[in-house]
């Protein structure tokens, strides 16, 4: 079969080179099949078109225009359009309105189009989550003061208001009480060109957990992995600091929400893969489905990466019919890709933000992602994986210190742990080591005691660095436990100040110490099958499974 | 259900040395977990990243010492609702890291509380997953949790093996009892009209079964492992169940019996060990897995509807498939990874089962319409 690849064109704000992977992987998957690959991509600086990855390689505009000629010349079987992310999918649906699909008798590959306009449109999906019995968060809309008298005691606080056509948002607000939701509301409706405001339930500060999901033409469904923000709701998951898999749920929760996002993918008749973004009450089992990605996306890349399972690989043999339990676990070698990924270390994911390069760029984090790209740690524990991705973000910071926060006083610091920004992260971290309570501070910034917690064991360590020239404490003991937890060298050096004296000491006992890491496999299958993928990460631990033999 | 104990945070010493030690001689060292007692039993691992409530207090585990792959165990703590019996099982937990502040709206204690406050040992700060990769290429062993190499040394030299002792009659009901909205009832308990009557015979049964069958609509009346064919239908069943349990099913001929002379009189179904004893009831065998599957993930495909699920395992044990020729049984569901049997049925008697846990708690829920078409055919009068 001849099938046309669309690319995903330029790689824009908002994307961290997600679809050139996967579109890679996936030509490579369709070839592997013996299928033979057209591909169409404007953007030459991509991997996919390098030379050896499709068989007849078209760089050229992607517009309708274009890809009809290359239709004509090529004639290809089959079209595969949910790679490309949003660029491909509208260039399909184009293709398949101007009747060109069906006159060169080229067939759609993997999820029909109309399963991803239902899970794209914003009521075609509510009325699909109503029929299937998921929770979408409650909305109103309000046209006149009566009608929004009549919501005051059906809507439940606190209320987000959105005014409709206003300027970056203008006049909206929350709404703790009837009496603000009348106020702002209001206003709202005079400020609105169109005196239209939108009422929705707030879901700031609850817990936001994704699921990533794959089904096959044969209905089985898996979970690839799932992943928990440090970040509550409120800030878009692409901005977020990420964790996988979810830490704070326990198993009832977890497959609740499994359960839900496999319910949804079934519903909506997707072949390949599909993100599942879910809030979740930190206080309760109630949960709200919040968005549906149908398509491979920038969750999906870091899902394959975080658990070694290539789900555009997959994503591609499913969409030329093959079924889950058909498909090798290229990883292991000796499994099928029916089954869902066992983790046995933590991965740490930091979205890395170009302030370095727009410095008078608005900082403040909210639902438009502004990162340009992303770093992801492996390791054993959270605090080795967290240490580990801020040394690879290559920003100033290399720890856990940072001179703006350091030098704020307490309400101004107040404020930057509440705001979320870039480097909220550390204004947090400063907050802890003032010695605020984990409950004030997740008080203020809604972010999980578990990972508050953990960024206090840190902050502990580096305490003990900073006073042990005073505190006397013994220092080889103190230098093993900096290094496990996850602080490398230059931080230990630099966070024990101190004297001549000390300091040749301290240097001697690191450079004595220098633990050694080992690399352990990322093996899709916490070590239950032997597996021959050369995927590592580096830590401190015991075995080396390069060097073993078994 | 395990009354809720507000427990002082306990903390250890992180020079606290403690030792697990295979019968094969591996020596690894640790830092203390739980209580200050030894453990002794198999060591199995299981992969599953969530559930070690569940596991704890599962009784298939019971003679075993359970090591969990995930590296940060007890992260949303122990809460008073996920317990699958009244007894922490295993006798020992090996993890490499045991979380002391766990986050969860429902935790009520850490993991380490919960064993001291049980005497349950444990070991944490361990390489496990080279103990797991040990495990994988050596085949499951007998182990010990202990403070002391050379008396844990001893102590292993005079154990009798796992597949040498019996563990069902350790962990089955002392005494019959029935199922209602809120767990346990007397058996003088009326039943509810409308609800068909389910005997339950309890090899090891977890809590989440009984929630499940009442869900879907049926009146479960446990029975001791012990009780007769006699007894079983003394209670006027419109269907059996088999549970699941631990330790080698060959040990088990007097169930296996129970469960031969009531084939066919009513329609039965089991799940893991019932899966088995149903094999042995009509004349098949069973192996020992070099390390069993324990997991949240393995699929399983039915050889009928070709539907591939994602299935919850517990299991050291697995049908020999080609034992089932010339039986009355035949095999209906595989493992898609090594293709070991995973559901069988005796068509000519009604009866079916699976090996895997349709009950989740832990691991996935997509078989749990299992329970509904089983409630479903008792109700019909099959």
């Amino acid at each position: 079969m001849k099938v046309l690849v669309i690319g995903s064109g330029p790689i824009v704000i908002g994307q961290a080179a997600e679809f050139d992977y996967a579109g890679t992987q996936a030509c490579k998957s369709l070839r592997e099949e013996g299928h033979s690959v057209v591909l169409l991509n404007s953007n030459p600086a991509t991997i996919m078109t390098d030379p050896g990855v499709a068989d007849a390689l078209y760089i050229e505009p992607m517009t309708l225009d274009f890809c009809t000629r290359i239709i004509e010349r090529e004639r290809p079987d089959a079209l595969l359009p949910t790679l490309g992310g949003q660029t491909g999918l509208n260039l399909a649906t184009q293709l398949e309105d101007a009747g060109v699909l069906e006159k060169y008798n080229v067939k759609v590959l993997g999820t029909p189009l109309s399963a991803i306009k239902q899970a794209e449109d914003r009521e075609s999906f509510r009325s699909l989550m109503r029929e299937i019995k998921e929770p979408v968060p409650e909305s109103w809309i309000v046209g006149t003061d009566a009608e929004l008298e009549a919501i005051l005691d059906v809507v439940p606080y606190p209320c987000i208001i959105r005014p409709a056509y206003t300027l970056g948002g203008t006049g909206g607000g929350i709404a703790n009480t009837r009496e603000e939701l009348m106020e702002t509301g209001r206003k709202g409706l005079k400020l609105s060109m169109r005196s239209q405001i939108m009422v929705e339930r707030s879901l700031l500060g609850w817990k936001e957990v994704e699921y990533e999901v794959m089904r096959d033409s044969n209905g089985t469904v898996i979970t690839v992995c799932n992943m928990e923000n440090f970040d509550p709701m409120g800030v878009h998951t692409g901005d977020s600091i990420v964790v996988a898999p979810s830490q704070t749920l326990s198993d009832l929760e977890y497959h609740m929400l499994r359960t839900a996002s496999l319910k949804i993918i079934s519903a909506l008749g997707i072949e390949g893969g599909c993100n599942v973004q879910l809030a979740v009450n930190p206080h309760s089992f109630d949960y709200y489905i919040i968005e549906v990605n149908p398509r491979v996306s920038r969750s999906s890349a870091l899902a394959s990466k975080a658990t070694g399972y290539p789900i555009a690989r997959v994503a591609a043999k499913i969409a030329v019919g093959k079924t889950l339990d058909e498909i090798d676990n290229q990883v292991t070698g000796t499994t099928k890709a029916a089954f869902e990924p066992a983790l046995d270390y933590c991965v740490v994911k930091l979205p890395r933000f170009p302030f370095d390069k727009f410095a008078t760029g608005d900082r403040t984090l909210f639902t438009q992602m502004k990162a340009t790209g992303e770093v992801m740690a492996i390791d054993r524990t959270f605090e080795a994986a967290m240490m580990k991705a801020i040394r690879g973000l290559e920003v100033k910071q290399k720890d856990l210190r940072h001179e703006k926060y350091q030098a704020q006083d307490d309400e101004t610091l107040e404020a930057s742990v509440k705001q979320p920004t870039d480097d909220r992260m550390w204004a947090i971290i400063e907050a802890i080591r003032r010695g605020w309570s984990l409950d004030r501070v997740n008080k203020i910034c809604k972010v999980d005691k578990w990972f508050l917690r953990k960024l206090q064991k840190l902050v502990e360590v580096e305490q003990r660095l900073v006073k042990a020239s005073e505190s006397g404490e013994d220092l080889a003991t103190l230098i093993s436990e900096a290094f496990l937890i996850g602080f490398s060298s230059p931080s230990i050096r630099s966070l024990l100040d101190g004297d001549g004296e000390f300091a040749s000491r301290a240097a001697a006992e690191i450079e004595r110490q220098k633990v050694q890491p080992v690399f352990k496999m990322v093996d899709t299958c916490a070590g239950e099958f032997e597996s021959n993928t050369p995927y590592y990460y580096g830590t401190f631990e015991v075995e080396d499974d390069a060097l073993s033999k078994i | 259900m395990i009354p809720n104990q507000q427990q002082e945070r306990v903390f250890y010493d992180s020079r606290l040395k403690r030792f697990l030690l295979l019968s094969d001689g591996s020596v690894y060292e640790g830092r203390a977990l739980g209580a200050d007692v030894p453990g002794i039993g198999e060591v199995v691992f299981n992969t599953g990243m969530t559930g070690y409530q569940e596991i704890l207090t599962d009784p298939s585990y019971a003679g075993q010492m359970v090591m969990l792959t995930y590296p940060m165990i007890g992260n949303y703590g122990i809460n008073d609702d996920d317990f699958e019996s009244d007894k922490i099982q295993p006798s020992g937990l090996i993890v490499r890291e045991a979380c002391e502040d766990p986050s969860n709206w429902r935790s009520t204690r850490t993991i380490d509380a919960l064993l001291k406050e049980r005497g349950v040992a444990g070991i944490q700060g361990l390489d496990t997953r080279m103990i797991t990769k040990h495990i994988r290429s050596a085949g499951v062993t007998m182990g010990v949790i202990c403070d002391d190499p050379a008396a844990g040394k001893t102590r292993l030299a005079e154990s009798a093996g796992y597949d040498e002792q019996d563990y069902v009659l350790s962990v089955t009901t002392s005494s019959a009892y029935k199922w209602g909205p809120e767990g346990k009832e007397s058996v003088a308990e009326p039943d509810p009209a409308g609800r068909p009557r389910l005997v339950v015979l309890d090899c090891g049964l977890k809590f989440n079964i009984l929630r499940r069958f009442w869900r879907a609509g049926c009146r479960p009346i446990v029975l001791p492992a012990t009780a007769t064919a006699e007894e079983v239908m003394s209670w006027k069943p419109d269907g059996i169940f088999l549970s699941p349990g631990p330790g080698d099913p060959k040990r088990l001929e007097g169930v296996v019996s129970t469960v031969r002379s009531l084939l066919g009189r009513r329609p039965m179904f089991g799940i893991c060990l019932g899966n088995q004893m149903l094999c042995h009831a009509v004349g098949g065998e069973t192996f020992k897995l070099k390390y069993g599957h324990r997991g949240s993930n393995h699929a399983v495909k039915d050889l009928e509807t070709g539907k591939v699920t994602i299935t919850s395992q517990n299991h050291g044990y697995a049908i020999e498939p080609n034992s089932l020729n010339g039986t009355r049984g035949k095999v209906t569901q595989i493992n898609v990874n090594d293709g070991t049997v995973e559901g069988m049925s005796v068509p000519d008697a009604d009866a079916w089962s699976i090996q895997y846990h349709p009950e989740a708690a832990p691991g996935p829920w997509d078989s749990r319409p299992y329970f509904a078409s089983f409630v479903e055919k008792i109700r019909n009068g099959n």
